[in-house]
C-alpha cells in the first residue's frame, strides 16, 4: 500500500518555483531518503504533505487521503520532526514532549522515559538554554514516543553528535521493524545509505533521480587511486574516466563503474605499483548532481618518481 | 471540514493560557488596580461638589478635550469625572495590551517558526489563530467583569451597577477590537515587528483622528474606535450603542483574520517584501551601521508619528484661542501668569507628552541591544573583531541620536502646525527651546538601559515601568494633588515647565553628568559580564 504518493506536485511562491512536477512514492514499510542540496525543495515538499504549504498544482496523498483537506485526519497517524525545531522559550523540554505528545492523542509513558534516557536529554530545563542539537531532541522523543504510522523526518541529524545519530539511527531501525514507514530528508549521505531502502534525489525542485540504492549504484563511479612504474598516458582519452587528478601518493580519478574492466585493462599496462579503490558511494553520486557538469581536470602528471 | 480547521482549538486555548499565566494576571491587575483607585482617590480629593465643579470648569476647553476626550461636565460627579479623566487613556492602554498579546501568539509564533509543528499535529489550520482569539478575548471580558464590578463594589454613590458594567465594558471592547485590528495585521505583515507597528499605528491614529474631531466635529469622532469608549458616557447618559458596536466590528476583523489566515501560506504575508541587496553597502559593513539599518523602519515610523503628535496638538490652539478670548471668567480662573498667553500655558502639558512619547523609540533604540543578544545574534559579532564597548557605543549613538531627531519632529510638528492656526503666530524658538529642555532627562532614561543592560540584563525591559511611572506622575500629578517630591523622582520632573517657568542652566546640567555617569557605569558592566541568549 502507498503510504505517500506524490503526483505532479509543482509549488510556487510568488513567482517562483520552488517544485517543478514531483513525483514520489512511499510504500508502507519502506524508509524512504530524500536527499538534495541546500534550497532544493526537501523541506517544501514535506510542508506540502504537511498540509502547512498549499499545492499550486498537483495531487498529494497520505494514506490514500488529501494532504491539505483531510490534514487533520492524517495528521493523528504521522509524526513530523522539522529541519529547524522552534520551541516556546518558556516551557521545559519535558512539557513541550507531552504537549506535542498529547496533542496527537496517542500517549506512551514508559517509551517517553526511555527515549529521554536514551537521547540523554534534560527535560527540565526551559528551551530557551537548549542548543539546536537538544531541541532536535525534543522533537524526535515527541515523535519516536508516538504510536503513528508514517515518520517525516526533516534533516534530523544535522544537530546531533556522532553518539546521538547512532540512537537516532537505531531508533528509525527500531519503527522499520514495527513495520512503519519513514521519509527522511537529509544530507547526511552515510546516514542514507545505513537507513534507506529507496532514495530519491531532488535538485532545483525537480527530481532527477529515483530508485532503490542498488539500482543507483550502477549509475556512480568509483574512485580509484594508483601509481604505477611507467607514467599514465592519455588517460582522459579513455571512456568512462573523469576527473583525473595528479597527487602525492599518486594518480586519483573516478570511473564509470561500468566501464571498469577496460579501465583497469588499460593501467594495467603502464605498470601498477599500488591501487586503492573506494565503493561506489552515494556521496560521488550526489556531487555529481551537485556539481551539474561534470568539470575534468586537465592534467595528465602521474606515475612513480 | 469547518470542524477540521479548528480541531484542538479548546486543547490550543488552554496552552496559550498557559504560556501566558503569569503575563495575563498581571495585565489585568495592573489595569484593574489603576482604575479602581481612581474615583477613590478623586473622592477624597475632590469630595464636594464645589470643588468637582471647579475642576469641571479647567476641563472646559478644546485643548483638554483633545487631550482627554469629552465628558459631562455639567454634572461632575464622581463617576462622570473618572469616565472624563480616565477612560479614554486606559482604553488605550488596554489596546496596547491587545497589541501585544494577540502578536505574540500570531505572527511571533509564527515568525519563529513554532506554528510549523502546531500545524504538524492533528489541530486545525485555523485553530492556533482562533485559540489566541479565544483567550484575548476572554482576557478582554474578564477585564470588563473584573472592573465593571469592582468600580461597582467601591459603593460610591455616583457610580451605579449599569454605569460601572458599561465603564468595564468599554475597556473590554476596546481590547476586542484592537485584537481584531492586530489579529488582521499579523496576516498582512510578514513580521511580528511590523504587526505590532502598525497595529500601534492604527491605535495612535484612532487617538489623534478623535482629538481633532472631538475638537472640531463630533459626529465624525463615530469614525475612530477610541472615539466610541468617550460616546458611551458611562456613568452618565449610559449609552451601550458603541459596545454593540466594538463588538460587530471585533467579529468582523476575526472573520477577515481567518479567512486571510486560511488562504495564504505559512510564514507568509500579503504585503510585498522586496527582495534585499545582495551585498552589503559600504554604510552597513560596520557595528553602527549594521545597528541603524536594523532599526531603520522603525525610526522613520516613529519620526512620522510623533511630527503628526505635535502637529495634532499644535491644531488646536486656535480652537483654544477663540475658546477663550473674551471669556474673562476664564481668564481669570486659569490663575493667569502674568505675560502669557492661555496658549502659552497649555504648552508645557503638552510637552512633557511628546517629550515621554520621543523618549520610546529612544529607549527602543538602546534596549534593541539586549533584543539582538536575546536572539543570539550578538556573538557572531563580537566574534568578530568587533569589541563590546564599539557595539554598545553604535546602539547609544543611535539611541541618543534618535531621541534628539525625535524631539525636534515633535517641537517642529506642535510649532508649525500651532503658528497656522493662530492668529499671532507661534515663537519658533520659545517651543523648540522649551522641548529641548527634557533631552537631559531623556539622556537618564537612555542611561538608565546602558546600567540595566551592563549589569542586570534580564530587568532591561523594567525600564519602561519607569518610563510609565514618569508618565503618570507628571500627566496626572496635578489632578492628584501629588506632593513634589514624588514627581521629582523621575528625571522629566526636574524640568522646568517653559515658556511659564524659565528653564535654569543647573538642573540640565546635574542631569546631563547623572546621564553621562550612569552610561559610563553601564559601559564597565557590559565589559564585564557574560553574553547570553
Ligand atoms: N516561504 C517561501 N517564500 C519564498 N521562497 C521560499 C519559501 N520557502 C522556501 N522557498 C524557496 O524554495 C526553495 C526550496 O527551499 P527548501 O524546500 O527549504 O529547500 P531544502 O529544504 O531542500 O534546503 C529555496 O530556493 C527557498 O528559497
Ligand atoms: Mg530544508
Amino acid at each position: 500500500m502507498s503510504m505517500v504518493k506524490i503526483t505532479n506536485l509543482t509549488k510556487k511562491f510568488g513567482k517562483f518555483t520552488a517544485l517543478d512536477r514531483v513525483n514520489l512514492e512511499v510504500n508502507s514499510g519502506e524508509i524512504f531518503g530524500f536527499i538534495g542540496p541546500n534550497g532544493a525543495g526537501k523541506s517544501t515538499t514535506i510542508r506540502v504533505l504537511l498540509g502547512i504549504l498549499k499545492a499550486t498544482d498537483g495531487s498529494v496523498k497520505i494514506f490514500e487521503k488529501d494532504a491539505w483537506d483531510d490534514a487533520v485526519e492524517i495528521h493523528k497517524r504521522v509524526a513530523y520532526v522539522p529541519g529547524d525545531v522552534n520551541l516556546w522559550p518558556n516551557l521545559t523540554g519535558g512539557e513541550v514532549i507531552d504537549l506535542f505528545v498529547k496533542l496527537r492523542g496517542t500517549n506512551n509513558k514508559s517509551r517517553r522515559e526511555e527515549l529521554i534516557n536514551r537521547f540523554d536529554l534534560d527535560p527540565t530545563k526551559k528551551c530557551r538554554t537548549y542548543s539546536k542539537g537538544n531541541r532536535q531532541k525534543v522533537a524526535l522523543i515527541a515523535a519516536f514516543s508516538s504510536d503513528a504510522d508514517l515518520y517525516i523526518l526533516d534533516e534530523p541529524t544535522s544537530g546531533l553528535d556522532p553518539l546521538m545519530e547512532q540512537v537516532f539511527q537505531e531508533c528509525v531501525m527500531d519503527i522499520k521493524k514495527q513495520g512503519k514507514s519513514v521519509l527522511l530528508s537529509s544530507h547526511i549521505l552515510s546516514e542514507v545509505e545505513k537507513l534507506c531502502d529507496k532514495v530519491a534525489i531532488i535538485r532545483e525542485g525537480s527530481i532527477i533521480e529515483t530508485g532503490t540504492l542498488n539500482e543507483l549504484r550502477h549509475l556512480t563511479r568509483t574512485q580509484i587511486l594508483v601509481e604505477t612504474k611507467q607514467k599514465i598516458t592519455s588517460l582522459e582519452k579513455v571512456k568512462g574516466v573523469h576527473e583525473v587528478e595528479g597527487t602525492d601518493q599518486g594518480l586519483l580519478f573516478q570511473v564509470d563503474t561500468n566501464e571498469l574492466d577496460n579501465v583497469m585493462k588499460h593501467i594495467s599496462s603502464f605498470g601498477i605499483l599500488k591501487l586503492e579503490s573506494a565503493p561506489p558511494t552515494l556521496e560521488t553520486l550526489f556531487m555529481r548532481h551537485y556539481e551539474g557538469k561534470a568539470t575534468s581536470v586537465d592534467s595528465g602528471v602521474g606515475g612513480a618518481n | 471540514m469547518a470542524k477540521n480547521l479548528m480541531a484542538k482549538t479548546g486543547h490550543l486555548s488552554r496552552f496559550i493560557l498557559r504560556l501566558d499565566r503569569i503575563r495575563i494576571p498581571l495585565w489585568l491587575f495592573g489595569l484593574s488596580f489603576f482604575t479602581i483607585i481612581v474615583p477613590i482617590a478623586f473622592r477624597d480629593l475632590y469630595g464636594s461638589q464645589q470643588e468637582r465643579d471647579a475642576m469641571a470648569e479647567t476641563m472646559a476647553n478644546p485643548a483638554m478635550t483633545a487631550m482627554v476626550g469629552p465628558g459631562d461636565l455639567t454634572n461632575y460627579t464622581v463617576g462622570a469625572m473618572t469616565t472624563h479623566q480616565m477612560l479614554l487613556m486606559t482604553a488605550a492602554i488596554v489596546g496596547l495590551m491587545s497589541i501585544l498579546l494577540v502578536t505574540r501568539h500570531t505572527r511571533a509564533d509564527e515568525e519563529d517558526g513554532r506554528i510549523e509543528m502546531v500545524r504538524s499535529l492533528p489541530a486545525g489550520r485555523l485553530s492556533y489563530l482562533n485559540a489566541s482569539l479565544i483567550v484575548i478575548s476572554g482576557t478582554s471580558i474578564a477585564l470588563a467583569l473584573i472592573i465593571g464590578f469592582g468600580l461597582y463594589a467601591l459603593g460610591i454613590e455616583s457610580m451605579d451597577l449599569g454605569g460601572s458594567l458599561l465603564y468595564g465594558a468599554a475597556l473590554g471592547g476596546t481590547g476586542l477590537v484592537f485584537a481584531g485590528v492586530t489579529a488582521v495585521f499579523a496576516q498582512l505583515s510578514e513580521n511580528a515587528r511590523g504587526t505590532i507597528g502598525m497595529s500601534i499605528a492604527v491605535l495612535l491614529i484612532a487617538y489623534l483622528f478623535r482629538a481633532i474631531t472631538d475638537v472640531s466635529n463630533e459626529t465624525l469622532s463615530w469614525l475612530s474606535p477610541l472615539g466610541w469608549v468617550t460616546k458611551t458616557e458611562a456613568y452618565t447618559s449610559n449609552n451601550w450603542g458603541p459596545i454593540l458596536l466594538m463588538v460587530l466590528v471585533t467579529f468582523v476583523l476575526f472573520i477577515a483574520a481567518n479567512y486571510l489566515n486560511a488562504v495564504r501560506d505559512l510564514e507568509r504575508g500579503f504585503l510585498p517584501s522586496k527582495p534585499g541587496r545582495s551585498y552589503a553597502s559600504r554604510y552597513l559593513q560596520s557595528p553602527l551601521g549594521l545597528a541603524s539599518r536594523l532599526q531603520r523602519t522603525g525610526i522613520i515610523a516613529w519620526a512620522i508619528g510623533l511630527f503628526v503628535l505635535g502637529a495634532s496638538y499644535g491644531s488646536i490652539f486656535g480652537d483654544l484661542e477663540s475658546f477663550f478670548d473674551g471669556n474673562d471668567m476664564y481668564e481669570q480662573m486659569l490663575v493667569q501668569v502674568e505675560g502669557f498667553s492661555i496658549v502659552d500655558q497649555f504648552i508645557p502639558m503638552l510637552i512633557i507628552v511628546m517629550s515621554l512619547a520621543s523618549t520610546i523609540p529612544a529607549l527602543m533604540a538602546i534596549n534593541k541591544l539586549r533584543g539582538e543578544e536575546k536572539k543570539g545574534r550578538l556573538e557572531q559579532l563580537l566574534g568578530r573583531s568587533v569589541s563590546r564597548t564599539q557595539l554598545m557605543g553604535a546602539y547609544l549613538m543611535i539611541a541618543v541620536f534618535n531621541g534628539l531627531v525625535m524631539l525636534s519632529l515633535s517641537a517642529i510638528g506642535l510649532w508649525s502646525s500651532g503658528n497656522t492656526v493662530m492668529e499671532e503666530g507661534l515663537s519658533f524658538g520659545m517651543v523648540y527651546g522649551a522641548t529641548m529642555a527634557y533631552f537631559p532627562a531623556m539622556l537618564v532614561m537612555i542611561g538608565i538601559s546602558v546600567v540595566l543592560i551592563g549589569f542586570l540584563p534580564r530587568m532591561t525591559n523594567f525600564n519602561w515601568i519607569y518610563v510609565l511611572y514618569s508618565f503618570l506622575v507628571l500627566y496626572l500629578g496635578g489632578l492628584f494633588q501629588f506632593d513634589d517630591w514624588v514627581g521629582k523622582l523621575s528625571p522629566f520632573g526636574h524640568i522646568a515647565n517653559a515658556p511659564i517657568e524659565t528653564v535654569t542652566f543647573m538642573p540640565l546640567f546635574v542631569l546631563t553628568i547623572l546621564a553621562v555617569g550612569l552610561m559610563i557605569i553601564g559601559f564597565i558592566g557590559f565589559n564585564k559580564r557574560d553574553i547570553e541568549g
